[in-house]
């Protein structure tokens, strides 16, 4: 196209771009400031604009206050297992729906696609009361099971899926490979891309998940990186260094990831509704 | 010689325990093995509970049981003045919050994808950000930001002469606090969806409205909006999925209050089931929501579906 555009406009079109960036990111800018300064600086007027050197102290009260070290590891095993277990058990299902012809396939996806509208909300209740009964409250595993089988997950999987060749698996078959061979040494690495969009999805959701693990890990020692963050908030005398130092340490190592991966990060929190 | 004999016999053996593990995992059965672990999980984690739920709904708390009691609870829940208050709570942030929110992620999106801008990836990388923060680190972060007293933003509105604003005390203010916190959080999210979607208008659409002479403003609201209408049911839908179970914001901004003017329905359900541990009542509350969200959806849907 040959259009042009006045100076003025386009100098109008980038300032607005900016202010909407600024908007963006400062909030981050401010986290970073605020955990590296003792807790007055951020509350001062004016205000101290520029990181501090309290980092390290903030760091170490908030790893007595809440042991936040031990907080991160909790966060750390929870979301890791969670990712691997719900990314495999999803990817197989939806192998299946989407390449294999059973009695009760659709009736069955049916259902998982119905229980994609469904606030999870629902289930906090029973989940509690099952939890309960069998004594698991406050362990990992009360955290890890319930999303396990993740609706969306295994819909995204089927979706991926459909563009596997049926003459690649038929081949095999010729070849004598077993299903889990196939499935294990053909489908997996074929799959790669879409199973790493889906398990920075999963990783994504768990690493945030908040509402359910607040009902039922009950000690600190226990708690996830968003649990001790909100008990920061609820004491009655919050230190703000401290608490902009625990939402920089949840929000870093993503950051990072995010900023190395970016395509993968954005498709795979989109859950794929976006196609590059 | 007896070694080889052994081996070759062992070979067999092992030929065959493979060709008996063969019969039964076929092309037919081995579906059955893929989906066990995920239909397993689903059914003991998200079926059972679903219905579980709905039967808690009817009883009440007598003793150390329950026992069934009918419709007491949705009853007692449409009598109940704080539903009501979560419920319009709730509805007025989806009807003021979702179209700002959209409206900014259009217009970003449009700005973006036009020809003259350049670092377009710097751009979508900085607006998508928010999107990977945890709800409670963000409302955190505004928390702080929000303060009446010491707080960045009041600071910043006293240099231009604006007195202080009770952004966390004021059950207007504290409405409002609460929707620039989700804008910020989600804005970005929905502006790389329209991106995407404004990618995929075919760019001989804009070039017959050129030769046509149509100014950029016609081509806007001419193909820009009409091509977009899917992505705009798409992010409306999710908006108002996500803004229906509105929990982490409020709970750690300001934990409902003041005085209840920002809870929410699923704040309101946590406190039922899990600081009075009323379950048939909170799983009444779910149930009225889930058949908000079912009736909304299928609603948007439909208009959707009989535009076209």
């Amino acid at each position: 196209m040959t259009n042009k555009m006045s100076p003025m406009k386009k100098t109008l079109l980038y300032a607005f771009l900016f202010v909407g960036v600024i908007v963006s990111v400062f909030p981050f800018y401010w986290m970073f400031v605020g955990a590296t300064n003792p807790s007055g600086e951020i509350f001062k007027v004016p205000p101290n604009f520029l990181p501090g050197t309290h980092g390290w102290e903030n760091f170490v009260n908030l790893n007595e206050n809440v042991g936040i070290l031990r907080v991160i590891g909790n966060s750390l095993v929870i979301t890791l297992t969670f990712t691997a277990l719900s990314a495999l058990i999803c990817t197989a299902a939806g192998y299946a729906f989407a390449k294999f012809q059973f009695k009760g396939r659709n009736q069955i996806f049916f259902m998982l696609l119905v229980a994609i509208m469904i606030p999870y909300h629902v289930t906090l209740i029973p989940l509690f009361e099952i939890f309960a009964n069998v004594n698991w409250l406050n362990t990992f595993q009360a955290v890890i099971l319930p999303q396990i089988a993740y609706p969306f997950a295994i819909f995204l999987m089927r979706q991926n899926m459909q563009a596997i060749p049926d003459s690649l698996l038929e081949a095999a078959r010729v070849d004598g490979a077993g299903e889990f061979h196939i499935f294990f040494r053909i489908v997996m690495p074929v799959m790669r891309p879409a199973l790493a969009a889906v398990a920075i999805f999963l990783f994504m959701f768990q690493w945030n998940n908040f509402i359910w693990p607040l009902v039922v890990l009950q000690s600190q020692d226990m708690y996830t990186l968003p649990v001790a963050l909100s008990s920061l908030v609820g004491m009655s005398r919050i230190d703000y260094g401290q608490v902009m130092m625990g939402t920089t340490l949840s929000t870093l190592p993503i950051m990072i990831f995010f900023l190395l991966l970016q395509k993968q990060f954005i498709s795979g929190i989109l859950g794929g509704s976006v196609k590059e | 010689m007896s070694q080889s004999q052994s081996n070759v016999s062992g070979s067999q053996v092992k030929a065959k325990e493979k060709r008996q593990r063969k019969r039964w995992i076929t092309p037919k059965t081995v579906p059955y093995l893929f989906i066990l672990p995920a239909v397993t999980f689903f059914l003991i984690f998200t079926v059972y509970p679903v219905i579980s739920s709905l039967l808690l709904s009817f009883q009440t708390r007598e003793g150390s049981g329950y026992v069934f009691s009918g419709l007491d609870n949705y009853i007692r829940l449409f009598q109940d003045g704080l539903f009501y208050k979560a419920l319009g709570n709730t509805f007025l942030i989806l009807i003021i919050q979702v179209p700002i929110q959209l409206f900014l992620a259009v217009i970003i999106a449009v700005a973006l994808n036009s020809q003259f801008v350049k670092m377009k990836s710097f751009f979508r990388v900085a607006f998508f950000m928010p999107a990977i923060t945890a709800l409670v680190a963000s409302s955190i972060i505004f928390m702080i930001m929000l303060d009446e007293n010491y707080g960045l933003v009041n600071y910043l509105l006293s240099l231009v002469g604006i007195e202080p604003v009770a952004w966390l005390t004021d059950p207007f203010w504290a409405k409002v606090a609460l929707m620039v916190a989700i804008t910020w959080r989600w804005t970005g999210y929905n502006m790389v969806i329209f991106l995407a979607g404004l990618q995929n208008i075919p760019g001989s659409l804009y070039e017959a409205a050129e030769m046509d002479g149509a100014s950029k403003v016609r081509q806007f609201f001419y193909i820009t909006l009409p091509q977009l209408k899917p992505i705009f049911l798409f992010t409306f839908v999710l908006s108002t999925i996500g803004t229906l179970q509105l929990f982490d914001e409020p709970y750690i901004l300001t934990e409902g209050g003041p005085n209840n003017s920002t809870l929410t329905i699923t704040l309101y359900l946590y406190e039922n089931g899990f600081r009075y541990f009323d379950f048939g009542y909170a799983s009444a509350i779910a149930y009225v929501l889930v058949l908000i969200i079912g009736v909304l959806s299928w609603a948007q849907m439909k208009v959707a579906g009989e535009d076209k």
